[in-house]
């Protein structure tokens, strides 16, 4: 049976196309068939996070009008042969995707996929209700700052009325993405907590991607982290939220932060360094 | 850290983004898919009021102040005096006179 899952936010910038493409490349890499799906029409960029933005002939928004067969839209990944990619339009807008189109084209990518991960554009409109329509499971991207989680509350509710499952008065599982945490920060109380955003929004947590440098020299390079340099914080995070949206009980570990010498304390990073 | 918050802690942020998300958010649960409470009530009670006394739509005054147990809608409406002397006079039927709360009762 394949999974629909939707990655979400409401706000932008959080890093719901890093961890569409991270989260893809850690299934596929485990064995599954894979594709990932951008709903950002007009604004895609899924493809240039993926390094495949050069290889884009069709796109979602051909197939779900019929000018393109799904066939000739999908990309396969140069590195993994089991993860696929299929484009937004670059040159339309949302207003492009029909409910009945977007349904068709993920009914087809059912047959062939394993996994099919919307990534959702931001916002409330109807990319991203389009994108959560026929989602069997969602991760809310978050990051633990006070506009984000307002957001993702606000997604949380839209995930559980306007989602097809709900509607039909089934319940959609949610889970948290916490993402660009630093636990350095949080310990000094600079920044909200992971326990501070769980009790906020009040679903179960899928993972924690800390703040690194490495996630955007990753996407400098069109690779998904979880690809580039699958031995950093941030790529085994993904890996293991993976392994948990597959079904595997596995504890997360809140990241606590680094031990700091008396020098760096007294005159800050830098200056130690 | 540098060396002048080392000797001078300042007060935390990250409660107070907690804090002020908590009370946000459970009036913005309750209130989805609905219309803004607020705008609803003060449409509402200056139709009842205007059903009797002319006002001005201009000299209302709306406030709403959300806190974590109580929340206060505040209406300040201007009634000039003429308009009062005009207005009709209304006689309270028996039936409307505030009743004590049961609450209170009990507790008696």
């Amino acid at each position: 049976m394949s999974k629909v899952v939707v990655v979400t936010s409401g706000k932008g910038g959080v890093g719901k196309t890093t961890s569409s493409a991270s989260l893809g490349a850690s299934l596929a890499r485990a064995g599954h068939k894979v594709v990932v799906v951008d709903f950002d029409v007009g604004l895609r960029n899924l493809d240039l996070v993926m390094g495949a933005e050069r290889r884009v002939v069709f796109d979602l928004v051909n197939v779900v009008q019929g000018d393109a067969k799904l066939p000739q839209a999908l990309i396969r990944d140069k590195r993994l042969e089991n993860l696929s990619l299929l484009p937004a339009s670059q040159t339309r807008d949302k207003d492009a995707l029909t409910e009945d189109g977007v349904g068709r084209v993920i009914d087809e990518l059912r047959e062939s996929f394993d996994w099919i991960i919307c990534d959702s554009p931001a916002g409330i409109e109807k990319g991203a209700t389009l994108a959560m329509r026929f989602a069997d499971t969602a991760v809310v991207v978050t990051n633990p700052e006070v506009s984000s989680v307002r957001d993702s509350d606000r997604i949380i509710g839209m995930l559980d009325s306007k989602t097809r499952l709900a509607e039909g008065g089934g319940r959609i599982d949610k889970q948290l993405l916490l993402t660009r945490y630093d636990a350095a920060r949080a310990a000094r109380g600079e920044m909200m907590t992971v326990e501070d955003v769980l009790e906020i929004l009040a679903i179960p947590l899928l993972g924690i991607v800390q703040e690194s440098p490495d996630v955007l020299t990753a996407s400098n390079l069109g690779c998904p982290i979880t690809l580039h340099n699958p031995g950093s914080p941030a790529a085994r995070a993904y890996d293991e939220a993976a392994r948990r949206l597959l079904g595997e009980t596995l504890p997360v570990r809140t990241p606590r932060p680094e031990k700091q010498g008396f020098m760096t304390r007294l005159f800050g990073k830098r200056a130690a360094a | 850290m540098s060396i002048l918050n080392f000797f001078t802690r300042n007060r935390t942020s990250a409660p107070v983004a907690r804090e002020r998300l908590q009370v946000l958010l459970a009036h913005e649960r309750a209130l989805t898919g609905g219309a803004d409470l607020a705008a609803v009530l003060k449409q509402e009670i200056l139709e009842v009021i205007a059903r009797h006394i002319p006002i001005d739509r201009d000299r209302v005054l709306v406030k709403l102040d959300r806190g974590e147990q109580v929340s206060t809608l505040e209406i300040d409406i201007e009634m000039p005096d003429e308009a009062l002397a005009a207005a009709p006079k209304v006689s309270t039927p028996k039936a409307a006179e505030p009743k004590a709360p049961a609450r209170r009762r009990r507790s008696a």
